[in-house]
């Protein structure tokens, strides 16, 4: 027989039955260590994210990082949240990609249990409640540092949350990076995003401030020409998630990288 | 001093199956249907809210019929088992099969336990497979008694008027309309003359393998139904 806690009414949370089904099992939980563990497991960095009319565009680089290591060089770190939203992550990438797993059966399990959708500010806040519960380990050295973003049904618009490892929860307007290249690939941004950008426009925009972050941030890999590895794009708009297929952003890759063998620093914006 | 009734075992739990037979029987008729495509859950439901047909996880379908607060419960229980079975291993490792004998041990506990009554609900757990000798169709009675189904079946109120019409028109390898169409005339054929049930009563959902989604569950609009219908 099905144990109670099964059946028991009010709460559509399944992180909060997994923490008390199986405990275990919740991100983090058996991982209880002595200093600074920033150097023993993989580290995601660049994540950038840019909004357009109508619906909001997510680019993550390839690498992950142990120290001087690359550790991976294929490594997803954008993933689709549900229909509507998107999830990028950087920091410690296996606590990170557990904790995008929880969040996905979050949402799925909420929507199936009251038949009705979150809201997007509903999921930004489950997100910052799953974030600071890692807190212990954050202060570790292993920190989840996810950027959150979505088509938001109610106002259609596409909007970007960022966080910090308490479980803080921002707003950003516009567009927004997070990771060891974030600095470089918001400064790019800044000189590259305009508000009427489409779709196409906004993927260039994201793969140029990814180039820019792996041009200055040794841990953010860049386009791997000879591999042909490039960003794992997604697009969320009033038709849902769409993974930018590899050909696409191939195509676009290739004409950001041919820009750039003219003038390495990528385009010049207006002086004023 | 008097000496408390003796009730012989078989008379109680046939006192029991009547209970829960009577409370059953009251409520209007489930259909599944297999097509060529999965499977089609078609229930009469005036309602917009208080679903009896619902999604579990990517590839099995839940219908009920009986009292709402009962299936509901089991509903939520079959969501939590799949979703945590899936989050534990992987999504491909949760099945039908599993979740019908976790209905099946829940309601034979229930039924045969002394203190509460017995659940007045009928199930169907249904799991869409690659192709169609992938399907499973399970249907589950008050008791915790399972069967493995075949092509079709009904359950609820006037169940076998429903269950004959629907087999002598069924065939294997309907596409979405007939199968709606047939399990729509089914539903109606619970009284002579048959009547016909307005699209607006009726609640429709499919199992669809051809969905690219990993989750192949999905509502049928009443646009579509009234569609398949005319």
């Amino acid at each position: 027989m099905l144990p109670e806690p099964f059946t028991a009414a009010g709460s559509s949370s399944f992180a909060d039955f997994l923490a008390q089904q199986a405990p275990g099992l919740v991100p983090g939980a058996s991982a209880r260590g002595v200093g600074d563990l920033a150097d023993v497991a993989p580290h995601g960095t660049t994540i950038v994210a840019a909004t357009f009319p109508g619906g909001v565009v997510m680019a993550g680089d390839r690498r992950a990082t142990m120290g001087n290591v690359i550790a991976q060089r294929d490594i997803e770190k954008v993933f689709p949240a549900d229909e509507y939203s998107c999830i990028g992550i950087a920091g410690s990438a296996g606590l990170a990609v557990e904790v995008v797993r929880l969040f996905q059966v979050e949402l799925e399990h909420y929507e199936k249990l009251e038949g009705t959708e979150l809201s997007a500010d509903g999921k930004a806040n489950r997100l910052a409640a799953l974030i600071r519960g890692n807190l212990g380990l954050a202060m570790q050295g292993l920190a989840v540092v996810p950027l959150f973003a979505g088509f938001d049904v109610a106002t259609q618009i596409g909007r970007i949350f960022s966080y910090d490892v308490t479980g803080g929860r921002y707003e950003e307007h516009a567009f927004h990076a997070v990771g060891s290249g974030s600095v470089f690939a918001r400064g790019a941004l800044k000189k590259l995003y305009r508000d009427d950008l489409d779709e196409t426009g906004a993927i260039t925009a994201t793969l140029q401030a990814l180039y820019d972050a792996a041009d200055d941030d040794s841990a953010t890999g860049g386009p791997d020409l000879t591999r042909r590895i490039f960003p794992v794009v997604a697009v969320v708009t009033s038709d849902g998630y769409r993974r930018v297929p590899d050909d696409e952003v191939g195509a676009i890759a290739d004409e950001v990288i041919g820009a750039r063998l003219v003038r390495p620093d990528g385009p010049a914006a207006p002086l004023t | 001093m008097t000496a408390p009734f003796y009730v012989s075992p078989e008379q109680l739990m046939k006192d029991r199956a009547d209970f829960a037979r009577k409370g059953i029987s009251r409520g209007r008729s489930v259909a599944v249907v297999q097509y060529v495509d999965g499977v089609l859950f078609v229930a009469e439901n005036p309602s917009r809210a208080l679903h009896k047909i619902s999604e579990i996880y990517d590839r099995i379908g839940f219908a009920a019929v009986g009292r709402y607060n009962e299936f509901e419960n089991l509903r939520i229980a079959g969501v939590r088992l799949a979703d945590l079975r899936g989050y534990s291993y992987d999504r491909r490792d949760v099945t039908g099969r599993s979740l019908a004998n976790a209905y099946a041990q829940t309601l034979g506990t229930i039924f045969s336990a002394g203190g509460e009554k017995p659940y007045e609900v009928e199930l169907f757990v249904a799991e869409v497979g690659d192709d169609v000798s992938g399907d499973q169709i399970y249907r589950l009675t008050y008791d915790g008694s399972v069967a493995d189904v075949q092509g079709y079946a009904v359950m609820g109120g006037q169940s076998e008027q429903v269950e004959t019409h629907l087999g002598e028109h069924y065939s294997e390898g309907l596409d979405l309309t007939a199968a709606i169409r047939l399990a729509v005339e089914s539903l109606g054929s619970d009284v002579t003359p048959a009547r016909t049930v307005p699209a607006a009563d009726l609640e429709v959902a499919n199992l669809d393998r051809t969905r690219p989604q990993p989750r192949k569950f999905k509502r049928l609009t009443d646009e579509t139904v009234t569609q398949a219908l005319g």
